[in-house]
């Protein structure tokens, strides 16, 4: 697994940050040359990898702004609640983003040539004395400072009634899913004017609701296959061949839960929070509130594997009611050869687990912990009496601290966690020297750190 | 602006130098208005400024918004003389070349476009040593957008190179259509029967029918069914002797592909492909897979299958044509009438009249008559209109009697159907109806009908009514109108709703001329001149714009004795609107 290095710390410069400023997507680009991080004031970051490995900011762009349905009286957020990149398609780089409501499609591009030489004016705007022209000039391109341009392409706009939690690019490069609490369609990415509803779970009369959508995902080779998961803890695979609605599954996983666990929250908490197809595409990770599960697309009964990711917060369930933190969407992530998962949890923490020798670590993304040149040190949560002074209580935990976005690099050991509003970008000290597959998980090294670039 | 001082002789250059400087313009309209004036610029500079300066600008100016871009690829592909002829014409490759990879695909479409253009325009030797590289360029791009672009290209220089170049190209197709991305295996399927066409017939064989069988299983649905539709070409290229063992397999496996989508194709295509494999294999092949797509689960292929019903019976061999039809399609057909999606229903109501005039008037009466009857009750408006708009087919055939009595509940169900762009659908083929029906049975049963909607609350059913009417009389003649429709809509002229007594207006607008002057001046014009005292100022500015257009199918002295008067004192109402158009109607029917 990871020995993980801070290589890059990036944030806001006032340690005052602004709700605005919290980050609420991470996604790397198909190559992992590219990091985008969307925030909940509409605004997307590019990180562009430079050659040594660290990750520097590439391109900057406002992508959604505040908006208002003056038809239902509602406030639309600007916030990205999802970024999806499009396999590289030219030069340029193309990326899809979206909020609650409306999905766009931005090209980033690299422009290194401008044209110069005007006939009736000078480069600065004045004015020639028209009688002295006597030729006609044809402009010229004339090299200059690289400039980064992000521009807007399409606008997918009016196709969801709910809320939009999902974006997910097909393997045929052609159309995209979204997914909102009851419906999913299905786009063109060339066609913004309309799109075909794929799955609906709108019953006739609101009142019978008794699940929403949560997350939706292609599968990554199968361009027929779609997962999709819901408030009830079941994932469903969809074989988009057989019908055009795929209000009939294929395939449904769910996991019988023992009666002797059931609680007011056994609902709540088995809620899958997202879902991701491994990269070989014989697997499905999905994560609820206290577990990350993997599936093997053969077995829709129960999980192959379940991994408990803060299993001691079952006796805080009421408080985290109350607060509405049990309503927190964690995400989760395989590396590149789908031998260790990652997602996020509470306190800045977040975990990793070896599937292959079944170790797992829990490390901190903060600004306290992570120092220059160190490999994070683990960190325990202890019910009851410390055992080590490092060891942090149940009891002592923030729960306002959360890490809800994490993305793993496609092919390399490099790590994008988002915490509130910092984004930490660590690699495997390892691999320097190159691409290390299934690394073993290193808990007791002693850390390093590597130097945080200036901001 | 200043001044040209000193400008004559040179008056010409001011206009090129503010279109070459608006190249470059922020404003993107400014820009395309400049692109799309190119050839005048060209001019200006000549062919050899055009060549060594302009060309070259172009060929970077690719970061440009997509419709100056489009502009752009356009033009070129008309810029052969303005770069100094064919001997010339390669100049245009550069930019037509990054043209060709930029990510948009109606760009790429359109600088391809203009390439095949322009490669007409290359000599033999000038297509080998300039055209065919940049194809060979393209088809080994590092980014996708060029490889797709290339695939439209190989068909247009094949027939024109040597044989190793020929042989080159070959390779160079078979390279694209196992390409890693599905988007150029699916510009290369889409262009396989293109590039087959101008393939030798033994290339055929042993090139593209290997592309072809191995495209058409792709992993990908979204290729597969681009093999569809080349098979069609492919198809027709074959000699009937090796259709069955080059191309039937395939084809049989698309129809039953297990992708709907595919499928959906299959079904699409379906009259093209039935013409491509000839009546033999149509027979026995074509037959049962037709059968099979009436049936499908999906209801998107079955409403496909059903749309090409009356195609594919048409096109059957003659001699069993009406056997096959009767023992095959039709028992499909019957269930396809309850069908429990009612798109599948609606497409095939819109086709399933048409099979009357092949079946005969017996078979129409004893098998087709009762289906058409069911689909005239259907719970589906858009299924009852297809039936009643396709009921000239059966007319020829049966006579529309027949149907009479069950076609006249299922129009006025129509007619009053909640949704107004139904109604509006069945107002549209009154007129039609009426012809078919004939008068009788139009004033007994369908007057009433057409009347109503005068009133109807929606004022595109009333405008579409108006219209309605006018067409009716140009069918029934002035005498019918006089009898029937214009005591009615003059005595709407009283109604108290104002939308009522507008509606007056217009249909005298649009019955004056087909009910001739003497119906006008006597019956309408006193109508109309006694509504510009209305209190209602739109009535009143309508009653202008009225008189405005029956004025010249009024006789001129009711002209100047009648309408002048009315029209002056409108020319002083107190309404602005009203005043405007009063003058207007003055100024036009000269009366001033």
């Amino acid at each position: 697994m990871l020995s993980p290095v801070l290589c890059s710390e990036l944030s806001a410069l006032e340690p005052e940050y602004t709700e605005a400023d919290v980050i609420s997507a991470v996604e790397f680009s198909q190559s992992g040359e590219f990091l985008a991080t969307g925030d909940k004031g509409g605004r997307v970051v590019i990180f562009q990898r430079e050659p040594q490995g660290e990750y520097n900011v590439y391109s900057t762009f406002q992508s959604h702004e505040p908006e208002f349905d003056y038809l239902k009286s509602l406030e639309i957020e600007e916030k990205i609640n999802k970024i999806r990149w499009l396999p590289q398609l030219n030069s340029a780089h193309f990326l899809l983003t979206t909020n609650d409501k409306t999905i766009k499609l931005w090209k980033v591009s690299e422009r290194d040539k401008r044209p110069e030489g005007y006939n009736l004016k000078d480069e600065e705007g004045r004015m020639k004395d028209i009688s002295k022209i006597t030729s006609l000039q044809v402009p010229v391109l004339r090299p200059m400072d690289l400039l980064v341009e992000a521009s807007l392409r399409r606008v997918f706009a009016n196709a969801h009634a709910y809320h939009i939690n999902s974006i997910s690019i097909n393997s045929d490069c052609e159309t995209y899913l979204s997914a909102d609490d009851l419906r999913i369609n299905l786009w063109n990415l060339d066609i913004t004017d309309r799109s075909f509803n794929i799955v609906d779970l709108k019953p006739e009369n609101m009142e019978e609701l008794s699940e929403v959508i949560t997350v939706a995902e292609f599968h990554p080779h199968h361009c027929h296959l779609m997962a999709f998961s819901s408030s009830t803890g079941t994932t469903r695979l969809c074989d988009m061949r057989s019908r055009a609605l795929c209000d009939q599954h294929a395939k449904l996983f769910e996991e019988a839960v023992d009666p002797a666990n059931r609680s007011f929250f056994s609902e709540i908490i088995s809620s899958v929070s997202d879902v991701k197809f491994s990269h070989s595409g014989r697997y499905l990770l999905t994560r609820d509130y206290l577990s990350a599960k993997v599936w093997d697309l053969n077995m829709e009964n129960k999980p192959i594997e379940t991994y408990q990711v803060h299993d001691y917060l079952r006796s805080k369930l009421c408080t985290l009611y109350e607060s509405d933190c049990i309503f927190d969407k964690f995400e989760c992530a395989w590396n590149g050869t789908d031998s260790v998962i990652m997602t996020g949890a509470y306190n800045n923490f977040f975990r990793m687990f070896d599937r292959a020798s079944r170790r797992d670590v829990t490390l901190e993304a903060s600004r306290e912990v992570c120092k220059r040149r160190a490999v994070l040190r683990p960190r325990r949560v202890c019910v009851g009496r410390k055992k080590r002074e490092s060891d942090v209580s149940v009891d002592s935990l923030d729960f306002r601290k959360k890490i809800l976005h994490t993305a793993w690099h496609p092919t390399d050991n490099i790590i994008a966690i988002a915490a509130s509003n910092n984004l930490y970008i660590f690699q495997d000290r390892h691999s320097h020297h190159g691409h290390h597959a299934g690394h073993r998980l290193e808990q007791d090294r002693p850390p390093q750190l590597q130097d945080v670039p200036p901001q | 602006f200043p001044e040209m001082a000193g400008a004559e002789g040179e008056d010409s250059l001011y206009p090129i130098a503010v279109l070459i400087d608006e190249l470059r313009n922020e404003d993107v309209q400014l820009r395309l208005n400049s692109i799309k004036k190119l050839s005048t610029i060209a001019l200006a500079l000549g062919v050899e400024r055009t060549r060594t300066e302009l060309i070259p600008f172009l060929t970077d100016t690719i970061y440009d918004e997509d419709e100056v871009l489009l502009a752009l690829a356009e033009q070129l592909g008309n810029f052969t003389m303005l770069v100094g002829g064919p001997e010339y014409v390669h100049c245009l490759l550069p930019p037509l070349e990054s043209l060709a990879t930029v990510e948009e695909t109606v760009v790429r479409d359109k600088a391809v476009e203009s390439l095949r253009k322009i490669s007409q325009e290359h000599s033999p030797v000038d297509l080998e040593v300039h055209f065919e590289p940049l194809v060979k360029r393209l088809a080994s791009g590092d980014w996708f957008t060029s490889r797709t672009s290339a695939c439209g290209l190989f068909s247009v220089c094949y027939p024109r190179v040597s044989n190793t170049v020929k042989a080159e190209i070959r390779q160079h197709f078979r390279t694209l259509c196992s390409d890693e991305t599905p988007m150029v295996r699916r510009a290369a399927a889409s262009k396989l029967g293109e590039f087959a066409k101008v393939l030798e017939l033994d290339y055929v064989k042993s090139d593209i029918i290997p592309l072809f069988t191995a495209l058409a299983s792709d992993e990908q649905d979204s290729v597969r069914l681009l093999a569809v539709e080349a098979c069609v070409s492919i198809a027709t290229l074959l000699p009937q002797e090796d259709l069955e063992t080059l191309v039937m397999s395939t084809l049989r496996q698309a129809a039953e592909d297990k992708s709907w989508r595919v499928r959906y194709m299959v079904a699409d295509k379906f009259s093209e492909l039935q013409k491509a494999v000839g009546p033999e294999i149509t027979k026995n092949d074509l037959v049962p897979a037709f059968q099979n797509l009436l049936k499908d689960c999906e209801a998107e292929v079955r409403a496909a299958a059903a749309n090409k019903v009356k195609e594919f019976c048409e096109n059957l061999p003659e001699d069993s044509r009406e056997t096959l039809i009767m023992s095959h399609v039709l028992p499909c057909v019957k269930e396809l009438v309850s069908d429990t999606n009612q798109h599948v229903k609606s497409a095939l109501a819109s086709v399933i009249m048409g099979l009357s005039t092949i079946l005969g008037k017996d078979n129409t009466v004893e098998h087709l008559l009762p289906l058409f009857l069911v689909q005239l009750k259907d719970e589906c408006p858009e299924v009852r209109l297809n039936i009643i708009s396709n009921l000239d087919c059966v007319n020829e055939v049966i006579g529309i009697r027949q149907l009479s009595q069950s076609l006249l509940p299922a129009i006025v169900e129509l007619a009053e159907d909640a949704k107004w762009r139904v109604r509006l659908a069945i107002i549209e083929y009154m007129p039609l109806l009426a012809g078919q029906l004939g008068v009788e049975f139009f004033d007994e049963k369908l007057n009433s009908l057409c009347m109503a909607w005068l009133v109807d609350h929606v004022y595109a059913i009333r405008e579409a009514a108006t219209c309605n009417l006018m067409k009716l009389v140009e069918k029934f003649g002035a005498e019918w109108a006089q009898n029937t429709i214009v005591p009615k809509v003059l005595g709407m002229s009283n109604d108290p709703n104002y939308l009522h007594r507008m509606t007056t207006l217009f249909c005298i607008k649009a019955l004056s001329e087909a009910c001739g002057q003497e119906i006008t001046t006597k019956h309408m014009l006193p109508v109309v001149l006694k509504m510009s005292n209305d209190q209602v100022a739109n009535v009143r500015f309508n009653v202008a714009k009225c008189l405005q257009k029956i004025g010249p199918v009024i006789d001129s002295n009711a002209l100047q004795a009648e309408v002048k008067p009315v029209l002056e004192k409108l020319a002083t109402d107190q309404d602005m609107d009203v005043k405007y158009f009063a003058q207007e109607a003055i100024s036009v029917l000269a009366l001033a």
